[in-house]
C-alpha cells in the first residue's frame, strides 16, 4: 500500500508554517516563512513545503489549514480548524503524557487542557499584546538586539530589575527609562522575561496547570521566557524543537485522520 | 423564508411600542415623564400613574441599531470617560441633548444616502446583480441609508421657526429609541449595577430634575437578612413620599396592589416562558430572550405586558408540542450565554454560532429579571437579588441550576467591557463551571454597546475552539 500524505498549514499573524506528513507519523518536509496573514508568506510556505518534498498539492489525501488566516486558505485547504485544538493535537503527538499546554504566539496567548490527547478547555488573553511575542520583538527592538538573542542575553543578568506586564506600550517607555538609567540590558531582558512569565502564568493559572506541562510557539524557543515561566509555575516544562511547527503538525495530523476515517 | 413572528411576539412589540407612544403624548400634554433604571420597583411610579422610560432599554436598542459608537463618543468629547458603561455614556449624551440624525443636503433639504448600507440587489430569480463596472455586488436601492451624522436637539430647539429647525427635527433618527423625551425626574435603583448612582445623579444634576434613589448594597451572604429588608422598606417609604411631592398626589395603595399583582403575572408567565429552553430542541434561541427583556423591563406592572407573556408561553407550548424550532439551524450544541450580546455586532456574534450550529439555550440575565413576591417585605427581598448584587455563591449557583436544567455542552462567556461588576467575576465562574459541570467554557472580549471593543475574528477562533472543545467532550462521553 502506498503512503499517505497530508499537508497542515498554519497561518499566524507573524508567521506561516507547513508540515507534510507520511502515513501521520513521520514529518516528510517542513517550512517557516516570517511573515503571516494576509502576506505572501501563505503561498511562499505552502510552495517551499511542497518543493522540499517533491511532491504537489494533487500527492497531499487532505490539507488543513490552521492560524488566524485559516479562512484564507479555503480555496486551497480541504478544511479548516481553529489553531487551538490543532497546537492541543502536535503537543500530544510530540508528548503523548501532556495535560497542560501554553502557546505564545505573536498576538495571543493560549493555555490549553488536554485529556487523552484531545483539548477539552482552554484560555486565552484578552485584547492585549502584552505577554505575547509582539512584545518581546517590540523590547528588541528598543533594546537593539535580535528577538532570537533574548535567551542567551537575559541568561547573563546579574540583577533583577522589574518591567510592568500591563501594557505593551508603557513596557515599552518602562524599559527605555532604564536604558536612559544605565541599567544593564541583560538585567532589562531577564526583567522582560519574567514579566511575560508572570502576565502567562496569571491566564495558565485560571485554566488550573496539570502536569504535564508543554510549551509551544515561537517564544518557546526563548530559554529565558520558558525558566522564567518554569519558576512561576514551580513546574517542569516540556518544549521541543519543533515549537514553532507545533500548529501545523497538529493540522497535519488531524488532516491525517480525515484522510484515513 | 422570513422568520414567522408568532402572535405573542407580536403583542409583545405591540406593548413597548404602545409605551413610548404613551410618553411621547403625555410629554406633549405637559404631563411628566421619568427614566428609571431597569431594577427599580416600577411598582412605586405605576401607584401615580406616572410615564417612565429606561435609558438601558433605550441605549441597547441605540446599539443595535448602529448609532453606538456616535453616542458614546459624543459622551467622551462631553468629558465621560471612554472606560464608563457603553449604556451610561449613550445614556448621558442622549440627556444632554446629542441625537443621531440622517444627513441631509442643504440645499434641497434631500437626505445624503452612504453608499455603503443596503442590501445586495436580486434579479427575478433571486440571484445577485454584479455591477459590471466594479466586479461587486450592486445594491438595492430601495435598502440603502442616509449617512447617521450627530446633531443636537437643544441648538435645534434654539433655532427660530423655520424650514432649517423643521428639517433638522425631521431629520433625527425615527427609531423610538431616539425619539424619547427628555426626564422630568429619574428613578434610580443601584442593584443593577454601581456605575447607576453616578449615571443618574449625572442626569439629575444636567436637567436640575429630582433623583428618587434606592440604594441596594452588594449582597455578600446568599440569604438577605431581615436587616436589609428594613433598609430598603424604609427606602421605598421615602420614595413614595418623594413621588407625593413631585406629582402632588396621594399614594394609591389600591393601585400599587394592582401593579404588584401586574408584576407578579409578568413574572410568572415571563419564568414560564425562559423554560421553554429546557427542551431539545429549544424551541426558539436565548437570544430572543434578550430582545423580549424590553418588555420585562418598561412594562412588567402593566397587564398587557403580562398577557402577551402568556401568549407568547402559550405559543410556545403548541411549537414544542410540533417538535418545532424558530433557530434558523439544526441544534447541534447548546451554550449558556453569560453577559449582555455585542448589540452593535449581533450578525458577527451570531454568525460562527449558526456556522456550528450552537444555540444559546441558557442566559442568566433574562429570567433574573423574573422576580414572584407575595407582600411588600417579599418584594424588598426580591430587589435585592439582582445578578450584579448578589455575592458569587449566589451567582454561580443561579446559573449552574440554569446550565443543568436547560442542559449545555458549554458556556460562552461575554468579556464586556462596558460592565466590570459582571465581568471581574467571570473568570473565577469559569472554572467553577468547569469543575462542578465538566463543560468547557471560552472567553471573549467584547462590549454591550461600543463596536470599537469587539474584534470578530478573536471571537471566531474562541467560538470554534469551544466547539471543538465540546466535540472533543462528547466523543470521550460516547468512548
Amino acid at each position: 500500500m502506498s503512503a499517505v500524505y497530508t499537508l497542515g498549514i498554519d497561518v499566524g499573524s507573524t508567521a506561516s508554517k507547513c508540515i507534510i506528513l507520511k502515513d501521520g507519523s513521520e514529518i516528510a518536509a517542513k517550512s517557516l516563512i516570517d511573515v503571516g496573514a494576509g502576506t505572501s508568506g501563505p503561498k511562499r510556505a505552502i510552495d517551499m513545503v511542497l518543493s522540499e518534498a517533491g511532491m504537489k498539492r494533487e500527492d497531499m489525501a487532505f490539507v488543513l489549514a490552521t492560524g488566524y488566516g485559516r479562512n484564507s486558505l479555503m480555496g486551497l485547504a480541504d478544511k479548516q480548524m481553529s489553531e487551538l485544538s490543532c497546537h492541543a493535537r502536535g503537543a500530544a503527538f510530540l508528548f503523548p503524557e501532556v495535560h497542560t499546554v501554553i502557546d505564545i504566539g505573536g498576538q495571543d496567548v493560549k493555555v490549553l487542557h488536554i485529556e487523552k490527547g484531545a483539548m477539552t478547555n482552554f484560555q486565552m488573553n484578552d485584547k492585549c499584546a502584552a505577554g505575547t511575542g509582539r512584545f518581546l520583538d517590540v523590547m528588541a527592538r528598543v533594546l537593539e538586539v535580535k528577538v532570537e538573542e533574548l535567551g542567551d542575553l537575559g541568561a547573563k543578568s546579574q540583577k533583577k530589575v522589574g518591567i510592568s506586564s500591563t501594557c505593551t506600550v508603557f513596557a515599552e517607555s518602562e524599559v527605555i527609562s532604564q536604558l536612559a538609567m544605565g541599567t544593564d540590558k541583560c538585567d532589562i531582558i531577564d526583567g522582560i522575561h519574567r514579566s511575560v512569565a508572570g502576565r502567562v502564568a496569571g491566564l495558565a493559572h485560571r485554566i488550573g496547570v496539570v502536569p504535564q506541562v508543554v510549551m509551544t510557539g515561537g517564544v518557546a524557543q526563548n530559554a529565558g521566557v520558558v525558566n522564567a515561566l518554569r519558576a512561576e509555575l514551580g513546574c517542569e516544562i516540556k518544549t521541543s524543537p519543533l515549537t514553532q511547527y507545533n500548529g501545523a503538525l497538529g493540522a497535519a495530523l488531524f488532516a491525517w485522520q480525515a484522510a484515513t476515517r | 423564508m422570513a422568520k414567522q413572528v408568532s402572535p405573542g411576539v407580536l403583542a409583545l412589540r405591540k406593548v413597548v411600542d404602545d409605551v413610548h407612544t404613551e410618553a411621547r403624548e403625555a410629554k406633549k400634554r405637559g404631563e411628566l415623564v421619568g427614566w428609571s433604571s431597569s431594577k427599580f420597583p416600577c411598582e412605586l411610579a405605576a401607584a401615580f400613574d406616572l410615564h417612565v422610560m429606561y435609558p438601558e432599554n433605550q441605549a441597547a436598542g441605540i446599539a443595535a441599531n448602529r448609532y453606538g459608537e456616535l453616542l458614546c463618543q459624543a459622551a467622551e468629547d462631553l468629558g465621560y470617560d471612554n472606560d464608563i458603561c457603553g449604556y451610561a455614556r449613550i445614556s448621558l449624551a442622549y440627556a444632554d441633548g446629542k441625537r443621531a440624525a440622517r444627513k441631509f443636503d442643504p440645499e434641497t433639504g434631500e437626505y445624503v444616502i452612504d453608499p455603503s448600507t443596503g442590501k445586495p440587489l436580486k434579479d427575478a430569480e433571486g440571484k445577485v446583480v454584479i455591477d459590471p463596472e466594479t466586479g461587486k455586488p450592486k445594491k438595492d436601492p430601495k435598502t440603502q441609508t442616509p449617512y447617521i451624522v450627530l446633531d443636537d436637539l437643544n441648538e435645534i430647539n434654539a433655532l427660530p421657526d423655520g424650514p432649517e429647525k423643521e428639517r433638522r427635527l425631521a431629520a433625527i433618527s425615527p427609531i423610538r429609541q431616539m425619539q424619547i423625551p427628555q426626564p422630568d425626574f429619574v428613578l434610580c435603583c443601584n442593584n443593577i449595577c454601581n456605575c447607576m448612582t453616578k449615571w443618574y445623579e449625572n442626569i439629575a444634576r444636567m436637567h436640575n430634575i429630582p433623583l428618587i434613589m434606592i440604594d441596594i448594597p452588594y449582597n455578600n451572604t446568599v440569604e438577605v437578612e431581615d436587616s436589609n429588608v428594613k433598609y430598603v422598606r424604609a427606602q421605598f417609604d421615602k420614595a413614595i413620599k418623594q413621588l407625593e411631592e413631585l406629582t402632588g398626589k396621594k399614594f394609591d395603595e389600591k393601585k400599587f396592589e394592582q401593579a404588584c399583582a401586574n408584576a407578579n403575572r409578568t413574572a410568572r408567565a415571563w419564568l414560564k416562558v425562559c423554560d421553554y429552553l429546557q427542551y431539545k430542541p429549544a424551541p426558539y434561541s436565548g437570544f430572543d430572550l434578550f430582545n423580549h427583556m424590553a418588555d420585562v423591563v418598561t412594562a412588567r406592572a402593566k397587564v398587557e405586558a403580562a398577557e402577551a407573556f402568556e401568549l407568547l408561553a402559550k405559543d410556545l407550548e403548541e411549537t414544542v408540542k410540533k417538535g418545532e424550532t424558530t433557530t434558523p439551524f439544526p441544534e447541534k450544541y447548546r451554550v449558556m450565554f453569560e453577559g449582555i450580546p455585542c448589540w452593535p455586532k449581533l450578525p458577527a456574534l451570531f454568525k460562527p454560532l449558526k456556522e456550528h450550529g450552537v444555540n444559546v439555550t441558557a442566559v442568566v440575565y433574562a429570567p433574573a429579571f423574573g422576580f414572584v413576591y407575595n407582600n411588600i417585605d417579599e418584594m424588598a427581598r426580591a430587589y435585592y437579588k439582582a445578578p450584579n448584587s448578589v455575592c458569587i455563591e449566589q451567582g454561580v449557583d443561579w446559573r449552574e441550576g440554569i446550565c443543568r436544567d436547560n442542559k449545555v455542552d458549554g458556556v460562552l462567556v461575554h468579556y464586556n467591557r462596558s460592565c466590570k461588576p459582571w465581568s471581574g467575576y467571570m473568570a473565577e465562574m469559569q472554572r467553577r463551571f468547569t469543575n462542578d459541570l465538566g463543560v468547557p467554557c471560552a472567553g471573549f472580549d467584547g462590549d454591550q454597546a461600543d463596536p470599537r471593543n469587539f474584534n470578530a475574528a478573536q471571537y471566531e477562533t474562541r467560538v470554534q475552539g469551544l466547539v471543538e472543545a465540546m466535540e472533543a467532550n462528547q466523543q470521550a462521553k460516547e468512548a
